[in-house]
C-alpha cells in the first residue's frame, strides 16, 4: 500500500483564513485543494474526492448545513465544520447534519490537526471493517470482542446499556455525540427527547471508569452538545 | 405711596387663564332682549367685516326666518351645508359639528346659542358644540336673546308668563370673550313686528297679543341691559386685579342657599344666583338630609337632583350634609363657610307642622348671627302642585297593617293578664308593642299605633269595659297621657332608627371609599390600582364599571372590563374617548351623548385626564342620583391620584433606567476601548516587530513575539465571547433549555474548560453521589461556572487552592466556588457581579468585569441568584442558587438481560 498524504479541502470566503489554513496544513504534511464557494466545493468533493473537508457553515452562495446534508447523500467524507456560530444547537444541527467534528472560531492549530486525525481515522476505520476489536485509551481498555471493560488492568462490570453505550462511544472515539445521536443508537429511536437517560447513564459510566467523576479524563462533556470519548 | 402687588396666585390664575384662552377660540355673543332686535342681522355685518380683512370665515347655522335683509347678508359667505337626519320618519337638519370641526375655519358663524340639538346629535345643547369648537380653537360667533340664560330663566318667565324651556347655563354666557349688546328699543322692535320683518304677519299678530307687549319688552330690554352692565362691571374688576388697582375690593361674600325636594327650590337657587352675580361672591346650595330622607318619594328624590344640577350648571357648588336638625346643620355649614347671606325659601308648610317642629326660618334667622338672612317666596301659582309617589304606597299600607296588627296582639296579651295585674301596668304591655312598632316600620305605622292602643286601652279594659265611654273622667288624664307618652316614645324609637339607618348607609360608603383609597395607595402597578377600585367600584355602585387607560398613542384602551360588556362596543369607547380628549364628562344623564349606555367621568389629576371611568348602572337603570354622583366623583379622584402615582413611578423608573443604561454604555465604551486596544496593540505591535526584515531576533525573542500574539488574540477572544453573551443574556436573545442532569456533569464540564488555565493548582470538588438530577440549561451553568473559576484564578495568587462543590438546599441547587484569596473588600459583595466592575486591585488583570455579571444574568436567568462572601477563614465565595423545580423524571429500569 502507497502511503499518499491526505488530501484536504478548505472551503471558506475569507481569504486570510484559507491562507493560514493552507500553511498550516501543508506544513503538517497534507496536500491541499481550496474552495470559496459552496458550488466550487460541491465539485470539488465529486471531482477530486478529497480523503477530509474542513467547511465553513457561512458560504456566500448557501448554508454550509444544506451542503453537508447534500455531500452526506453521495459521500460519507468526513467533514470538521468551522464555524463562529457558537451556540450549542447550531453544533448540534451540523453533528446530526452529518459534520464529523466541530470547531467554533477562532481555534488553535493544535487542535484543528487533532480532530482532523480524528477524522481521517474513523474514514480509515469505516473502510477496514473489521478492525482492531480492543480499543485502549489511557487506562481504559474495551475489549469489543470479549465485550470486557477494563481499568488499568481490572476489570470492570457494566450494565447492558451501560456497555452498549460505552461501545457506541468508542465506535466514534474522538468525535462529539449528541445527546440525540446517543439515545437513538444506544435506546432506540422511540426515546424522542429523553436525553436525562443519556445523561444518567454516563454519569454512572464515569463512576465506574473515572478516577474522579467530576474531572472525568475519558468521557468528556461537550456543553449543551454531547459527548466525546477522548482519545491518547 | 405704597405700591401695591397684586396677590401672585391669581395673577397666576389669570395667566394661566389667558394662556388657555390663547390656545382657545374666540367666543363673541350678540345679545339681545327678545327676538326680532336683529342680533343675526348685527352678526352677519361683523362677519362679512372680518372677512373683508381676509380671515377664513364660515357660516355653520344661521337662521334667517326668511327676512329678506338678513338672506341678503349671507350672499358671497361660505354656507356649510347642513347636517340631515331623520328622527321618527321626519326629516330634521341641524348644524354639522364634525363638518365644521374637519373644515377647521378661523372663524364659524352658530346662530343661536340655546337650541337644542335633534335628537342623535353628538350634544343634546348646542352650546357644548359652540364649545368644542371653541376648544378646538375655531372662533365662533353667536346670538343668544336674555330669555335663554339659565339664572334670568324664572325671572322672565314672571315678566312674560312664557316658561322658555332652551337656556344657556350662565358659564357659557361668561365665558364669552365679547358681548355685543344688540338694543334696539321697544317701541321699534314693535314696529318691525307689525311690519313683518320679524315673523310672518299671521304669527306676528300672536306673538304681539302675547310676548310682544310693550311692558314685556320694556322689562326684557332692562334685563339684557343690566346682565351686560354686569358682565362689563366683572370685567372691570378683572381689570383692577390684573392691573393691581385696589381701591374697591368686594368683600368676601359667600351665598348659601337652603334647598329642599320642592319643585319651587329652583327658584331660589336662580335667586342665590343673581344675588351672588351681583355682589361678585361665591355661591352654593345645600340640602340637609335628615335620617327620613330614606323615605322620601322618589319623585321628590328626582326634583331634588334636578335643583342640585340646576345650582352646579350655574355655577354654584352643591353640598348634601347630614344631620337631624336641618337648621343647626345649615347653620353650622354656614358658618363653617363663612357665608354672609343665607337664602331659604318662606315656609309653605301648614302651620300646625310649624307649632309641632318649630318654625325653621324663625330658627334659622334666630341662629343666624352675623349672617343675612333672606326669606324668598318659594311658591307660585304656575308650578305644578307636589304629588305624591305612587310606587311606595303599598309598601306603606302593609307598614300600618302590622302595626294594627301588633295593636290587637298586645290587647290580647293584656286581656290574658288583666285579672293578674292592675290597669296601670297594662298600659306597659302597649307601650312594649309600640316600640317595636317603632323600631320595626319607623315613624307613621308607630303614630298609628299610638292612636291605636290608646283606643283599644279604653275600649277594652276602663271600665266600663267594651266601651269608648270613660266611667271616671280621671282615666281621661290616664288616656291622654298614655298618648302623649306613646307619641313621643314612637317617635323617639323612629328616630334612632332612622339614624342608625343612615349612619350605616353613610359607613358602607365611607368604607367602600376608604377601601379603594387604601387598596389604590398599596396597589404597585396601574393595571393593579384600576383592577382593584373597578371591582370596588362594582360592588358598591352594583353596576357595570370600566376604567379605560390611554396607550402612549393617546387613544383609550378598556384596562378594566370584568363584567362590563359595554366596554367592548366601539360606540361607547368612542364616549370614553370624547371624555378623555375634552376632560369632560359624557353620556347617560349627562348632556353629551346622552344616547350612550354608561356614564363616563374623566379621571382628572392636574395635569389632565390620566383615564376614563365608565359606569352602566345595574338594577333599575336609573341615572345615579346626585349622592352617588358624588361619591363616584369622589371614587373618580382617589383612581386618578393613584394612576398618576404608579404612572409617575413608572417613569421615574424608567428614567432611572435611562440613567443607568447612560452609564453603562459609558462604561462599556471605556471598556471596550480598553479592552479591545490592548490585545490588538500587542499583535500589532508584536507581528510587525517580526515583519522587519532588517532586525534579525535571536530564537528565543521571536518565541515570545509569537507567543505573546497567540495569548492576545487569546484574551481578545474572550473578551469579544463574553461582550456577545452578555449582550445576548441581556436581549433575551437566549432561551433557557431546562433539562435533568447530574450536577457533576456540569461541574466536570466547567473543570474541563478551565483544564488549562487550572494547571498547578489544587482543585478539590465536593459533589455527593446522592444529589438528584437538577433541570438546568447545561451550556449556560458551565459557562456561569467556568466564568466563576476563572474569576478565581485570576484574583488569587497562583498554586492556591480552589474549590467547586454543589449542594441541594431546600428547593434550590446551590453551587459554589470558594478560594483562599485576598476576599472581596467589606461592602462590594454585591457589586462584584455589577457589569464592568472590578476590584480596585485587580484593574491590572485582562477582561473586561463581564466573567460575574454574565454569571448573574444566568441564574437570573434560570429565576436563580448569585452571591458572594468573604469565607471565615479567608478568601471568598461564590454562589449560584437555582430553584429545582419539578420532580425529577423516572427512568424506566434497565432489564437484566443481554
Amino acid at each position: 500500500m502507497v502511503s499518499v498524504e491526505p488530501l484536504v479541502l478548505i472551503v471558506d470566503d475569507e481569504t486570510p483564513i484559507r491562507r493560514f489554513l493552507r500553511l498550516s496544513l501543508a506544513g503538517e504534511g497534507y496536500r491541499v485543494i481550496e474552495a470559496g464557494t459552496a458550488a466550487e466545493a460541491l465539485e470539488m468533493i465529486a471531482g477530486q474526492r478529497p480523503d477530509v473537508v474542513i467547511l465553513d457553515l457561512g458560504l456566500p452562495d448557501r448554508d454550509g448545513l444544506d451542503l453537508t446534508r447534500d455531500v452526506r447523500e453521495w459521500s460519507s467524507v468526513p467533514i470538521v465544520v468551522l464555524s463562529a456560530r457558537e451556540k450549542e444547537n447550531d453544533k448540534v444541527a451540523a453533528l446530526e447534519a452529518g459534520a464529523d467534528d466541530y470547531l467554533t472560531k477562532p481555534f488553535g492549530t493544535g487542535e484543528l490537526m487533532a480532530r482532523l486525525r480524528v477524522a481521517l481515522r474513523h474514514a480509515a476505520l469505516a473502510e477496514v471493517p473489521a478492525g482492531e476489536s480492543v480499543f485502549a485509551t489511557g487506562e481504559l481498555k474495551v475489549d469489543l470482542a470479549r465485550r470486557l471493560v477494563f481499568v488499568g488492568g481490572r476489570e470492570v462490570r457494566l450494565t447492558p446499556i451501560e456497555y452498549r453505550l460505552l461501545a457506541v462511544l468508542v465506535k466514534h472515539a474522538g468525535k462529539v455525540l449528541t445527546h440525540r445521536q446517543l439515545l437513538h443508537e444506544v435506546w432506540g429511536p422511540e426515546y424522542g427527547d429523553e436525553n436525562h437517560y443519556v445523561r444518567v447513564y454516563v454519569a454512572q459510566l464515569r463512576r465506574k471508569l473515572e478516577e474522579d467523576p467530576a474531572r472525568p479524563r475519558y468521557l468528556r462533556t461537550e456543553p449543551g452538545v454531547g459527548y466525546r470519548l477522548t482519545v491518547a | 405711596m405704597e405700591h401695591r402687588r397684586p396677590d401672585p396666585d391669581e395673577l397666576l390664575a389669570r395667566v394661566q387663564e389667558v394662556e388657555t384662552r390663547k390656545a382657545q377660540g374666540k367666543l363673541k355673543i350678540f345679545f339681545g332682549a327678545a327676538p326680532g332686535v336683529g342680533k343675526t342681522y348685527a352678526m352677519l355685518e361683523a362677519a362679512r367685516a372680518r372677512r373683508a380683512e381676509g380671515l377664513d370665515v364660515v357660516v355653520g347655522w344661521v337662521e334667517t326666518h326668511g327676512r329678506k335683509e338678513t338672506e341678503a347678508l349671507l350672499e358671497g359667505l361660505e354656507v356649510m351645508p347642513r347636517r340631515q337626519l331623520s328622527y321618527r320618519g321626519t326629516r330634521l337638519a341641524d348644524f354639522d359639528l364634525e363638518a365644521a370641526l374637519d373644515r377647521r375655519p378661523s372663524l364659524i358663524l352658530v346662530d343661536e346659542l340655546a337650541h337644542t340639538n335633534a335628537p342623535g346629535s353628538l350634544h343634546t345643547k348646542r352650546f357644548r358644540d359652540v364649545e368644542q369648537l371653541l376648544a378646538a380653537g375655531i372662533d365662533v360667533y353667536t346670538t343668544l336673546n336674555v330669555q335663554h340664560v339659565e339664572s334670568l330663566n324664572d325671572v322672565v318667565a314672571q315678566i312674560t308668563g312664557v316658561r322658555v324651556h332652551e337656556t344657556v347655563p350662565d358659564a357659557a354666557l361668561d365665558r364669552a370673550n365679547e358681548i355685543e349688546l344688540v338694543d334696539l328699543p321697544a317701541e321699534e322692535l314693535r314696529k318691525r313686528l307689525a311690519e313683518g320683518k320679524v315673523y310672518f304677519p299671521e304669527q306676528a299678530e300672536r306673538a304681539a297679543e302675547n310676548f310682544f307687549r310693550e311692558g314685556n319688552l320694556i322689562a326684557l330690554r332692562e334685563l339684557a341691559l343690566r346682565r351686560t352692565a354686569e358682565r362689563v362691571d366683572a370685567q372691570m374688576q378683572r381689570y383692577r386685579l390684573d392691573h393691581a388697582v385696589r381701591e374697591t375690593w368686594p368683600t368676601a361674600e359667600r351665598v348659601l342657599v337652603c334647598v329642599g325636594p320642592s319643585p319651587y327650590a329652583s327658584r331660589l337657587v336662580r335667586a342665590a344666583r343673581r344675588m351672588a352675580a351681583r355682589l361678585q361672591a361665591e355661591w352654593m346650595a345645600v340640602y340637609v338630609e335628615t335620617p327620613g330622607h330614606a323615605q322620601i318619594a322618589d319623585a321628590d328624590r328626582e326634583q331634588l337632583e334636578r335643583t342640585l344640577q340646576l345650582a352646579e350648571q350655574l355655577g354654584g357648588e352643591t353640598a348634601t350634609l347630614t344631620g337631624s336638625d336641618v337648621a343647626e346643620e345649615v347653620l353650622s355649614y354656614a358658618h363653617r363657610r363663612n357665608v354672609t347671606k343665607l337664602v331659604v325659601g318662606k315656609p309653605t308648610e301648614p302651620r300646625w307642622r310649624t307649632l309641632v317642629h318649630g318654625a325653621f326660618v324663625e330658627r334659622i334667622i334666630r341662629g343666624s348671627g352675623e349672617i343675612d338672612v333672606y326669606v324668598i317666596t318659594g311658591s307660585g301659582e304656575d308650578e305644578p302642585a307636589r304629588t305624591r309617589a305612587a310606587p311606595r304606597a303599598a309598601m306603606r299600607k302593609r307598614k300600618f297593617g302590622y302595626a294594627a296588627l301588633v295593636v290587637g296582639g298586645c290587647s290580647l296579651v293584656a286581656a290574658f293578664l288583666a285579672d293578674h295585674l292592675a290597669l296601670a301596668n297594662l298600659i306597659m304591655v302597649y307601650l312594649l308593642g309600640l316600640i317595636v312598632v317603632a323600631a320595626l316600620w319607623g315613624r307613621g305605622p308607630a303614630v298609628l299605633a299610638s292612636v291605636l292602643s290608646v283606643l283599644a286601652f279604653d275600649f277594652f279594659f276602663v271600665p266600663p269595659r267594651l266601651s269608648f265611654a270613660v266611667a271616671d273622667t280621671q282615666y281621661l288624664f290616664t288616656l291622654s297621657v298614655m298618648l302623649a307618652v306613646a307619641l313621643v316614645i314612637s317617635n323617639l324609637t323612629a328616630r334612632v332608627r332612622d339614624q342608625a339607618e343612615a349612619a350605616r348607609a353613610r359607613e358602607r360608603r365611607t368604607a367602600a371609599l376608604y377601601a379603594v383609597s387604601r387598596a389604590c395607595a398599596s396597589a404597585g402597578e396601574t393595571y393593579d390600582v384600576v383592577r382593584i377600585a373597578g371591582q370596588r367600584l362594582a360592588e358598591v355602585f352594583e353596576s357595570e364599571v370600566a376604567i379605560f387607560l390611554p396607550h402612549r398613542d393617546g387613544r383609550l384602551a378598556a384596562a378594566f372590563a370584568e363584567n362590563a360588556p359595554f366596554a367592548s362596543d366601539p360606540k361607547e369607547t368612542s364616549v370614553a374617548q370624547w371624555v378623555f380628549d375634552h376632560a369632560n364628562r359624557a353620556g347617560r344623564g349627562t348632556s353629551t351623548l346622552p344616547g350612550s349606555v354608561a356614564l363616563y367621568l374623566p379621571l382628572l389629576v392636574s395635569t389632565g385626564a390620566v383615564g376614563v371611568l365608565g359606569v352602566r348602572p345595574g338594577g333599575d337603570g336609573k341615572p345615579l342620583d346626585s349622592e352617588r354622583l358624588h361619591l363616584l366623583e369622589a371614587f373618580a379622584s382617589q383612581i386618578a391620584l393613584a394612576v398618576e402615582r404608579t404612572n409617575l413611578a413608572a417613569e421615574a423608573q424608567a428614567a432611572e433606567l435611562q440613567a443607568e443604561t447612560e452609564s453603562m454604555r459609558s462604561a462599556l465604551l471605556a471598556s471596550v476601548s480598553h479592552d479591545l486596544r490592548t490585545p490588538l496593540a500587542a499583535i500589532g505591535g508584536a507581528s510587525s516587530t517580526l515583519l522587519r526584515a532588517e532586525i534579525s531576533l535571536p530564537e528565543a525573542s521571536r518565541r515570545e513575539l509569537l507567543q505573546s500574539i497567540n495569548e492576545e488574540a487569546e484574551r481578545l477572544n474572550r473578551f469579544i465571547a463574553n461582550l456577545l453573551d452578555m449582550t445576548r443574556l441581556e436581549a433575551g436573545a437566549i432561551t433557557v433549555r431546562k433539562e435533568w442532569q447530574p450536577v457533576e456533569e456540569v461541574i466536570g464540564a466547567a473543570l474541563g474548560q478551565l483544564d488549562a488555565a487550572l494547571a498547578g493548582r489544587e482543585v478539590r470538588t465536593h459533589v455527593s453521589d446522592s444529589l438528584p438530577l437538577v433541570p438546568l440549561d447545561t451550556a449556560l451553568v458551565v459557562q456561569a461556572l467556568a466564568n466563576l473559576l476563572e474569576n478565581a484564578v485570576k484574583y488569587t495568587p497562583a498554586g492556591s487552592p480552589i474549590e467547586i462543590g454543589a449542594r441541594i438546599e431546600k428547593d434550590c441547587v446551590v453551587f459554589e466556588v470558594s478560594d483562599r484569596g485576598a476576599g472581596i473588600a467589606t461592602g462590594e459583595e454585591g457589586r462584584v457581579f455589577d457589569k464592568f466592575y472590578r476590584l480596585a486591585n485587580g484593574s491590572a488583570q485582562p477582561g473586561a468585569g463581564l466573567g460575574l455579571a454574565i454569571c448573574k444574568a444566568i441564574a437570573a436567568a434560570h429565576g436563580g441568584t448569585a452571591s458572594a462572601a468573604n469565607r471565615p477563614a479567608g478568601g471568598a465565595v461564590f454562589s449560584i442558587r437555582l430553584p429545582l423545580g419539578g420532580t425529577p423524571p423516572e427512568l424506566r429500569p434497565e432489564e437484566r438481560s443481554g
